[in-house]
This record gives structure tokens, C-alpha cells and sequence, in this order.
């Protein structure tokens, strides 16, 4: 078995760097006969690439449900009672396996890129050759310094050692994937502009190629990081959902300026400006994530969520220093390209909100970037590390994130070009209204913004929240009447009409409305609570308007692990709602413990203000042998999950395309003024 | 809440003179009227900047909290001390019944003395943040100024691209402006009731 995947893996190799080479030499010898020949091996060659790194694939998740034990990594990552779930999670759970995985997205990302290379043959062909070089580097790796089917030495073991507890949970199976499918995706939009600025593309074309990969990549990425928050919500046990940690940050620095992109690159559609901003945006977004899968595995920075150290921490060093490079040479030397077309009018318009959206991203991207690596800087400075933990992002990230959300309410309603006052003034003056009363209903329900930082952040929040919300609801109201009006349909049908019209506009509208429902779920982390006690049958806890009784414990066995539950009931005013079962698993594999707490969000008792009643069984104490159990009221947390639901619906929307526009016959010829930019 | 004798004591000098300033007739102008109201929302904004840096814990209870929130546990678990969730973690545990010891010591104790105790025992990654002292300044100060020079940087960058020339338009065609451009505006208003 493992010799079919090293040989799929050299075979992978060598046509990724046929691709490369054959590619390269066809853009430059562009005007031989020969040229058009040699591109098209090299495309096929691209499309070959992804067949053998799916073999090496299919081989590895093949030997985990066979419990080949000879080829190390499954030894290492699973065992045989594993549910079949997980072993095929095998493939992205180890050092190794989490490479070959994303060499297997990268060539899949290029097959489809390749089987599309009508839509503009040039810049497809420099594009296929960038991700070439991507994929080589990666198939180097899993060739020469993690290569995933190393073989044990000596007697064949039994039994492997088991994946890792922690990641033995359904999200799990879909987070990594998801992630990565973010990460790697961001190759493709980063590929076609490199390779639009090597040949100094005319127009705009690459972005509206690239458009839907990256808004399709963005929003995997956005699953990915949000999936894992929920993880650790659901499966750490201590009760919260973002630690800062390392490589957390890793996966929300990408994002941010993936993000910036995806506005700032409005600009260069509709006004042909920030060329070179959005150029050096999405080089940073692959770079960074780059630096996140550096900083995974090269072992430089601590972090729970690393791989083991090794040695392809240098590999990665090399391979972004040099992606730098290219990167910034090319940027220099065809700068010329990159002029803008239109000069900026005034500084209330839609262009200056991008720049400052685009600014404060960029501020928070660089707070975190900072932050991760200040340990290191301080060691080299101070000869001894220093923590970067929770408290310096919050107070720092915190502030700018808000001035973010104001803008993300402010600038919708801006123009293009310029907006008057008076404009500004009708369209602000429903929100803001509504969002301030939200702020005083928040300190006539006894919120005390002076009373901690903390309260005084979450009432900012709450009331940006608002403003952002009824902007959005106030942009689809005024447009939905406006079609109404003139096509006689009820509002909602004439909303549906007006989002459809324009889909982009509409759908960034719903991103927007679900980033807000994101900032109340996190705004109510001030205000959780936590109880731990010793219970016995019986006992009970009071947090906030639940009582918990403990109505029994209970043990059961099966082949993968041993668990342990508490059986609590839980009662409000009186009256049992229900009864929640959080559990201890010991894997025998491993021989790791592992908490799964339980969580009961209350809908059906607070919809607006829902709260979670999160478990944790939390073992025995070993000297009474009396079980613990931790209880946390965390209130507004499930609107996160809700907001992220509103997020991708948001973009779905905006990649579906928009509805052909009304052809009306004009009566009467109408003048109609150069250079009005379109709405967005 | 307790603030600095010497911060209470500029803030209540910096408001009487903020008080007395307009009572001179010579400047008693409009402009100056504008001048005394931005000073005041200067000095609003001051004091409530104020209010939250030196906003401190009061009782033990949050005192407990707030401290254990500014320390990491050493378990290697990488959390914060009070947020370490590991049963029978030896780390965490000794590490909140000396936090407790330190603030049932009252009196003298500062949260600062605490905080020091902690370091010199568990050594500096104990401390969840960097501290506002040495080369640990420059960790706080950095996002704050990429802020100011990002946005030094998108004024200019304004400013520049406002008086970049007009780009050259094809023959007869006039970009309206002023009265002429209100009037387009009016009427596209008009005509989409936005």
C-alpha cells in the first residue's frame, strides 16, 4: 500500500514540476510555433498532477480503514476500534496527513482552473504556473521532510496509538477541510493577480474572473474559523470560544485581509483605483496564510493547537521570503500598470469608507500579527519571553474592531464619489435613533457602562450593533418600497426583487447584518457567570434563573473509549425545562481523558436574549472522590453561531448572479452624465 | 472607584479654568463660544477617558477576578489562570489559593506587589500580557501607531488624489458640476424616491 502512495507521490512531483517548467518556458517563448504545444502539455500535466496527489490520498485514508499499521502516520493517527468517521478525518489529523491534504486542495483548485482555461488562455496559463510553483513546493515537503508513508521499523504493532482526543468530534471531520479550503483557495485569486501583473493584464478581468473564487474561498474560510471556535466551545471545556491563541490568530489574519480585499477591490471595478493597494491585499492574504501553516508547524511559537516540531518550519521560511520576493519585484517594476484611472472627490464617499475600512482591517490584522509575534521578539530582545495572552487583544484589538463596526454601518450609506450632508443626515437618522435608544434600554436594564471597561465596550457594541442592523434593514426597506411603488408588489416580494437585482449589493448588505449578530454574541462575555461545585445525588447548583439538581451518574464502556455522565436536571421558575448529560471519555488508545460538555441554549424561554447553559463534568476530586461540575451561563453566545448561518446565506446571495435588467423603451432620449459610478 | 490624588486634583484645576476662560468680554465672540465648547467636549472626553484607565477593582471578589484574568496557568495548558479547566491541575489550583492568600493579606498588597510575587515564582509568562514597562512598552504602543500612521497615511493619500488633475474626457463631453450636477441629483432623487 505504501508503495502505490509514494509512487503517486513522486509521479505527483514530477508532473507538478513539468507543469512548472513546460508552462514557464511556453509564456516565454510565447511567440514559437512550438509554444501553444508545449502550454498544453504543461496544462495537462497541471490536470495530471491532481490525479496522482488524489491517489497518494485515497491510499492514505485507504490504509486507515484497513488499520495498516506498517505505514507510521496511521500508527500514529488512528486505531483500529476508531469510528470510520474519524479514520477518514485520519488524513488532515497529523503533520504529515494535514499536508498531503492540502496538496490534494491545491491540485484540485488548479484542475478546475485548468478545465476552464478557455475563459482567457493567457492569463490562465501564467496562473496555472503560479499555482505549479505552489504545488511543487508543497509536493518537495511531503517528498523530502514530512513524508506521510513512512513505514515502521521492526515487529508490526498491534494496534496504532490513536487519534487525539480532541479531535474526536463531527466538527472536526468538517472544520480542518474547511479551513484549508479557505487557506488553499486563496492561491487561486492570488495566482491570477500575480499573473495579471507579470503581463500587465489590460482592464479589470482578473477580478471579475477571480471574483467568485475568492468570495467562495473567503466564506469556506470564514465556515473554517468559526466551525473552530465552536469546536473549542463545544469540546475544551472552559467555557468560551476564542483564546487568542496563536494559531487562532493564524487563521483570522488571512481572513481580515481577504476581507479588506474583497472591499477594497469594489474600487478598482468600479473606479479603476487602488490597483496596487489590492494587488499587495491579496499577496498578503496568501502570504499570511502561508505564515499560519509556518507557524503550525515549525514549532517557533507555542501553542496548543501545533504540530510537533520539525524541521519544514525552515521550508516555509524559505518558500514565503521568497514568494516576498517575486512579489514585491514584480510590484515595483510594473508599477507603471498599476496607475489609477480616477481621482477621489471628497472625503465622505464610498471610496474613502473603503480606504478607512480597508486601514482599520489592517490595523487589526497587524495588532494580531504583532501580538503572536511579540514572545519571540521579545526573547531576542530581552533574552526572556514575555505572554501574549487574552487581555493585551481585548484591550487592544477591541477598541479598532469597534471603530470597524461603525464604519461597517456608516458606509453603506455613503455614494459613490460624494455624499452630501442632507443625504447622509435622512438616510442616518432612523439607525441612529433606533441604535441609541438600544444604548439607554441597555442602562435602564441596569447595565453600567462606567462601571467596568468591559460593560462600556459591550454597550458600544450593543449600540454599533443596532446602528448596523437598521442601516441594513433601512437600505432594504427604502429600495423595497421604491420597487413596490412603481411595480404594485408587497414589500417583502419587492425586497426579494430588489436583492436580486443586485445580489452583490443586497448580499453584502446580509454579511453585514450577520457580522453584527456575531458582535452581540461575543458583546455578552462580560456578563457571563460560572458555578463549580462538588455534586453529589441530589445536590444542587443555583446560576442565574437555573437550578440544577443532580439526579444520578452513570458509566458505559464501548471499544474506542470508557465514559462517565452526570444526569442533571435542570429547572427555571419551578419548573424542569430539561436535562443535560455532560461526560468524561477515557480513550483507551490514547489513554487520554476528555471532558464533552453540554450546552442548552434557551430559546424557548429568551429568544432575544438567549444564553447558553453550558456543563462541563469536570471529573472526581481525587480526594473525596466526589464528581465536579462546572456550570457557566454565557449569555448572547448563540447568536454567534446564528450570525455566522447569516453570513454565508449573505454570500451565497452575492454569488448568485444578478437578474437580467428590465429592458424599458425610452420615450424620450435621456443625457446621461460620464463617469457615474454604479451603485454597490 | 479610586483615581490619583494628583490626576483628581488637575482634573479640577483644568475645570475651573475651563469655566472661568469665557467670562472675559474680549472673548466673548462666537468663534470663541465654539473654542469653549470643543475645550469642555476635550475635557469630557478626557475625564471619561480617565474614568476607564484608572477605573480599579474595588472588593476582593473582583479583585480575584480581574488579577486571575491578568495571569496565565503554567499547567502548559496555555489558558488564562482562571479559565484552566483541568481537574486536579496542581498549577492552577496552588497558583489561585496564593492569589487568594496575597489579597486576604489586604492592606498593603497592591495588585501590582501581587502581580510582582507571581513573576519572581513562576518567572514573566506568567503575566497574560505584556507589561507598560521597558522594551514591553513598545508591544502596546506599535498598534496604536500603525492606527495614527495608517491613518496619516489614507489622509494623505485623500488629499493627494483630490488634487490630482482631471483625467482627459473624449471630445464634447462635460462633466456637469455645481447647480447643474444638484439639478441631475434632484432629479434622479425624484425619479427613484430615495
Amino acid at each position: 500500500m505504501s508503495t502505490i502512495g509514494s509512487f503517486a507521490l513522486i509521479a505527483a512531483l514530477a508532473l507538478s514540476g513539468y507543469c512548472f517548467l513546460a508552462g514557464l518556458l511556453a509564456l516565454f517563448l510565447s511567440k514559437h510555433p512550438a509554444s501553444v504545444a508545449i502550454g498544453e502539455t504543461a496544462r495537462r500535466a497541471g490536470i495530471a498532477t491532481f490525479a496522482a496527489v488524489l491517489l497518494a490520498g485515497i491510499v492514505l485514508v485507504v490504509a486507515a480503514f484497513n488499520n495498516d499499521f506498517s505505514i507510521a502516520y496511521i500508527f500514529h493517527h488512528s486505531n483500529r476500534d476508531l469510528p470510520a468517521a474519524y479514520k477518514f478525518a485520519v488524513l488532515w489529523s497529523g503533520q504529515e496527513g494535514s499536508l498531503l491534504f492540502w496538496s490534494l486542495l491545491l491540485a484540485g483548485y488548479g484542475f478546475v482552473l485548468r478545465l476552464r482555461y478557455k475563459t482567457d488562455q493567457r492569463l490562465f496559463a501564467y496562473a496555472s504556473v503560479i499555482i505549479a510553483s505552489v504545488q511543487v513546493f508543497f509536493l518537495l515537503i511531503l517528498n523530502c521532510a514530512a513524508y506521510p508513508f513512512a513505514t515502521m521499523q521492526g515487529a508490526l504493532p498491534q494496534d496504532g496509538a490513536g487519534l487525539n482526543p480532541l479531535l474526536q468530534y463531527p466538527e472536526m471531520v468538517i472544520h480542518p477541510p474547511l479551513l484549508y479550503l479557505g487557506y488553499v483557495g486563496f492561491t487561486v485569486p492570488f495566482a491570477f493577480a500575480l499573473g495579471a501583473l507579470i503581463m500587465k493584464y489590460p482592464g479589470e478581468k482578473w477580478i471579475h474572473i477571480t471574483r467568485r473564487w475568492t468570495m467562495v474561498t473567503w466564506c469556506f474560510l470564514t465556515i473554517g474559523v468559526f466551525l473552530g471556535a465552536h469546536w473549542a466551545y463545544a469540546v475544551l471545556g472552559w467555557g468560551g470560544y476564542w483564546g487568542w491563541d496563536p494559531v487562532e490568530n493564524a487563521s483570522l489574519m488571512p481572513w481580515l485581509t481577504g476581507t479588506a480585499f474583497l472591499h477594497s477591490v469594489m474600487m478598482q471595478e468600479k473606479r479603476g483605483m487602488l490597483k496596487v493597494w489590492n494587488m499587495s491585499l491579496i499577496f498578503a492574504t496568501f502570504l499570511l496564510s502561508m505564515l499560519g501553516t509556518f507557524l503550525t508547524r515549525s514549532g517557533v511559537i507555542s501553542s496548543v493547537h501545533a504540530f510537533a516540531q520539525s524541521s519544514i518550519g525552515a521550508w516555509f521560511l524559505v518558500f514565503i521570503v521568497l514568494t516576498l520576493g517575486v512579489c514585491t519585484f514584480f510590484l515595483v517594476a510594473n508599477r507603471s500598470y498599476l496607475k489609477s484611472e480616477h481621482k477621489l472627490e471628497s472625503l465622505v464617499s464610498r471610496e474613502s469608507s473603503f480606504l478607512f475600512n480597508n486601514l482599520l482591517l489592517l490595523v487589526v490584522c497587524f495588532t494580531i500579527l504583532w501580538g503572536t509575534f511579540f514572545p519571540i521578539l521579545s526573547e531576542f530582545v530581552q533574552g526572556h519571553k514575555v505572554t501574549v495572552g487574552p487581555p493585551f487583544f481585548n484591550r487592544v484589538a477591541v477598541p479598532v474592531a469597534l471603530l470597524l463596526l461603525l464604519l461597517t454601518a456608516v458606509g453603506p450609506l455613503l455614494a459613490w464619489r460624494k455624499t452630501s450632508l442632507e443625504s447622509l443626515k435622512r438616510n442616518f437618522l432612523f439607525p441612529a435613533v433606533g441604535s441609541l435608544a438600544i444604548g439607554v434600554m441597555m442602562i435602564v436594564f441596569g447595565v453600567r457602562p462606567w462601571e467596568d471597561p468591559s460593560f462600556f465596550y459591550a454597550t458600544m457594541a450593543a449600540v454599533l450593533s443596532a446602528l448596523v442592523i437598521f442601516t441594513v434593514i433601512s437600505e432594504f426597506l427604502r429600495g423595497g418600497r421604491v420597487i413596490a411603488g412603481k411595480s404594485h408588489q408587497n414589500l417583502l416580494s419587492a425586497m426579494i426583487h430588489l436583492c436580486h437585482r443586485n445580489t452583490r449589493r443586497y448580499g453584502g448588505y446580509i454579511v453585514h447584518f450577520g457580522v453584527a449578530l456575531v458582535v452581540i454574541g461575543i458583546l455578552g462575555t462580560p456578563f457571563n457567570k460560572e458555578v463549580e461545585k462538588e455534586m453529589s445525588f441530589g445536590d444542587k447548583i443555583s446560576i442565574c434563573p437555573y437550578t440544577l439538581v443532580c439526579q444520578s451518574y452513570t458509566q458505559d464502556d464501548n471499544l474506542n473509549y470508557a465514559n462517565e455522565w452526570a444526569i442533571i436536571n435542570v429547572f427555571r421558575g419551578g419548573k424542569q425545562i430539561t436535562t443535560m448529560y455532560p461526560e468524561r471519555r477515557f480513550y483507551k488508545a490514547s489513554g487520554q481523558p476528555q471532558t464533552l460538555p453540554r450546552i442548552y441554549p434557551s430559546f424557548r424561554e429568551d429568544f432575544f436574549l438567549v444564553s447558553d447553559l453550558y456543563l462541563v463534568y469536570e471529573g472526581r476530586n481525587e480526594t473525596t472522590g466526589q464528581p465536579i461540575i462546572k456550570a457557566h451561563v454565557n449569555p448572547l453566545v448563540p447568536w454567534i453561531w446564528i450570525g455566522l448561518i447569516v453570513m454565508v446565506f449573505g454570500t451565497i446571495v452575492a454569488l448568485v448572479p444578478n437578474a437580467a435588467a428590465v429592458q424599458i423603451a425610452a420615450t424620450t432620449p435621456v443625457r446621461v452624465p460620464a463617469h457615474v459610478g454604479a451603485g454597490d | 472607584m479610586k483615581f490619583p490624588i494628583r490626576f483628581r486634583f488637575w482634573v479640577a484645576q483644568r475645570s475651573s479654568a475651563a469655566i472661568s476662560a469665557p467670562s472675559l468680554p474680549a472673548l466673548a465672540a462666537a468663534g470663541q463660544r465654539h473654542g469653549k465648547s470643543a475645550r469642555r467636549l476635550f475635557h469630557a472626553f478626557i475625564l471619561t477617558a480617565a474614568v476607564f484607565l484608572f477605573m480599579g477593582a474595588g472588593d476582593d471578589t473582583a479583585r480575584f477576578k480581574d488579577l486571575g484574568h491578568r495571569m496565565m496557568c503554567t499547567c502548559g495548558c496555555g489558558q488564562v489562570l482562571l479559565e484552566c479547566n483541568h481537574v486536579g491541575c496542581q498549577s492552577s489550583e496552588k497558583m489561585r489559593n496564593q492569589l487568594q492568600a496575597a489579597l486576604d493579606k489586604g492592606g498593603s498588597n497592591s495588585d501590582d506587589l501581587i502581580l510582582q510575587g507571581f513573576v519572581q515564582e513562576y518567572g514573566p509568562t506568567v503575566i497574560a500580557a505584556p507589561t507598560a514597562t521597558g522594551f514591553n512598552r513598545v508591544a502596546w504602543i506599535m498598534p496604536f501607531a500603525a492606527l495614527a500612521l495608517g491613518i496619516a497615511f489614507v489622509v494623505y493619500v485623500v488629499r493627494s488624489w483630490k488634487n490630482r488633475p482631471e483625467p482627459a474626457l473624449a471630445d464634447g463631453i462635460t462633466i456637469p458640476r455645481g447647480s447643474e450636477l444638484d439639478e441631475f441629483r434632484r432629479k434622479a432623487r425624484k425619479e427613484t424616491d430615495l
